[in-house]
């Protein structure tokens, strides 16, 4: 019986569907069955980051529609066995789906499946409610910025008025060189903010970029700080206990000396 | 003095500025929400009303800032002004 999660956050830009990719990549290798679902309709992404795009035939409206199977819309992951990707509709909008068809497709995958991600889009409309209505908790993804910091107190609070008490906060793109430098506001001062726990810190690095370009989900990557993050995020949803890893400081002078010799 | 500049060297910090920014712009977005305010109104109003009548009429309530004691910040304010029609005489009991 599937666990529905959706990544959501309010601010565009802070790593939904980066995130989504990586932690269903990383519970998929721990062998669970995973399906990640992009409910960004109008805006199809998730295809493109997972390097999926190629593979895409039908989509998310076309399963709520009835056009065609779930079966037959949802695409195998061949490097990550168990894990499927349901792509979102590029050429239809938000409201081409409703909550309570979300509600019905995610209680009807669950038999099927071990995780069901949803990738949820920025903003508060219909496509974030939608992507709300059938989950079961909640991954609030934000970067240490007084706008991403902002949009994710209300989205905290709008999760809360849906019912899904469940959520924890992911704070993505961390720079520990700003943070010494008090430059960055803290992951303390975060979770004092925003009231809510955390599941993962995951630092700022080039390896998500070169990644992301190629294709791949970062996880692959077992040099890069991210990869090894999102990793840990994986064994935490699955209830383990994993302290947060101690982030290396790869932008400061020695750091990058380091990096270079590291090669 | 050292304290002074400590602290002066201390705000200057972008990350403390940005946590203080950051809080005053919470509360406002938590707390102005028109049911919020009608809940904390309501249970204000009702334990104000076990002691004294009041105007329902000419109340006035709303959340808004005001500059903190030393002047250095704006903090947020609740301002009521509750019209008393009657203490209720209780006093003896």
């Amino acid at each position: 019986m599937a666990e529905v999660i959706v990544v959501t956050s309010g601010k565009g830009g802070v790593g939904k569907t980066t995130t989504t990719s990586n932690i269903g990549a990383a519970l998929a290798s721990l062998g669970k069955k995973v399906i990640l679902i992009d409910t960004d309709i109008g805006l199809r992404n998730l295809d493109l980051v997972m390097g999926l795009e190629n593979r895409v035939v039908f989509n998310l409206v076309d399963v709520v529609e009835g056009n065609c199977k779930i079966k037959s819309a949802a695409i195998k992951d061949k490097r990550f066995p168990g894990l499927s990707l349901l792509p979102a509709a590029q050429t239809k909008d938000k409201d081409a789906v409703n909550e309570e068809q979300m509600k019905k497709l995610c209680d009807e995958l669950r038999d099927s499946y071990d995780y069901i991600l949803l990738d949820c889009p920025a903003g508060i409309e219909q496509g974030f409610k939608n992507a709300v209505a059938g989950a079961d908790r909640a991954i609030v993804v934000t970067t240490p910025e007084v706008s991403a910091v902002r949009d994710a107190d209300k989205i905290i609070g709008m999760l809360n008025a849906y019912g899904i008490t469940d959520h924890k906060l992911l704070v993505n793109r961390v720079r520990v060189d700003m943070v010494k430098r008090g430059d960055m506001i803290t992951l303390e001062d975060m979770i004092d903010i925003l009231g809510i726990k955390l599941i993962g810190v995951v630092p700022d690095d080039e390896e998500i970029i070169i990644s992301t370009n190629r294709g791949e989900p970062v996880i692959l990557n077992n040099k890069s700080q991210a990869g090894i993050a999102y990793s840990n995020i994986a064994h935490r949803i699955l209830g383990e206990e994993i302290p947060l890893m101690e982030l290396k400081d790869g932008n400061s002078f020695f750091g990058k000396l380091k990096k270079l010799f590291s090669r | 003095m050292m304290d002074f500049i400590n602290k002066f060297f201390a705000k200057n910090k972008s990350k403390d500025v940005a946590k203080d920014r950051l809080k005053l712009v919470l509360m406002g977005d938590r707390g102005v929400s028109p049911e919020f305010l009608d809940m904390v109104k309501g249970e204000i109003m009702q334990v104000l009303s076990k002691y004294m009548d009041i105007n329902d009429d000419e109340l006035e309530f709303k959340l808004t800032k005001t500059d903190n004691e030393d002047g250095t910040a704006e903090v947020p304010a609740l301002i009521a002004n509750i019209p008393i029609k009657n203490m209720k005489g209780n006093r003896g009991k």
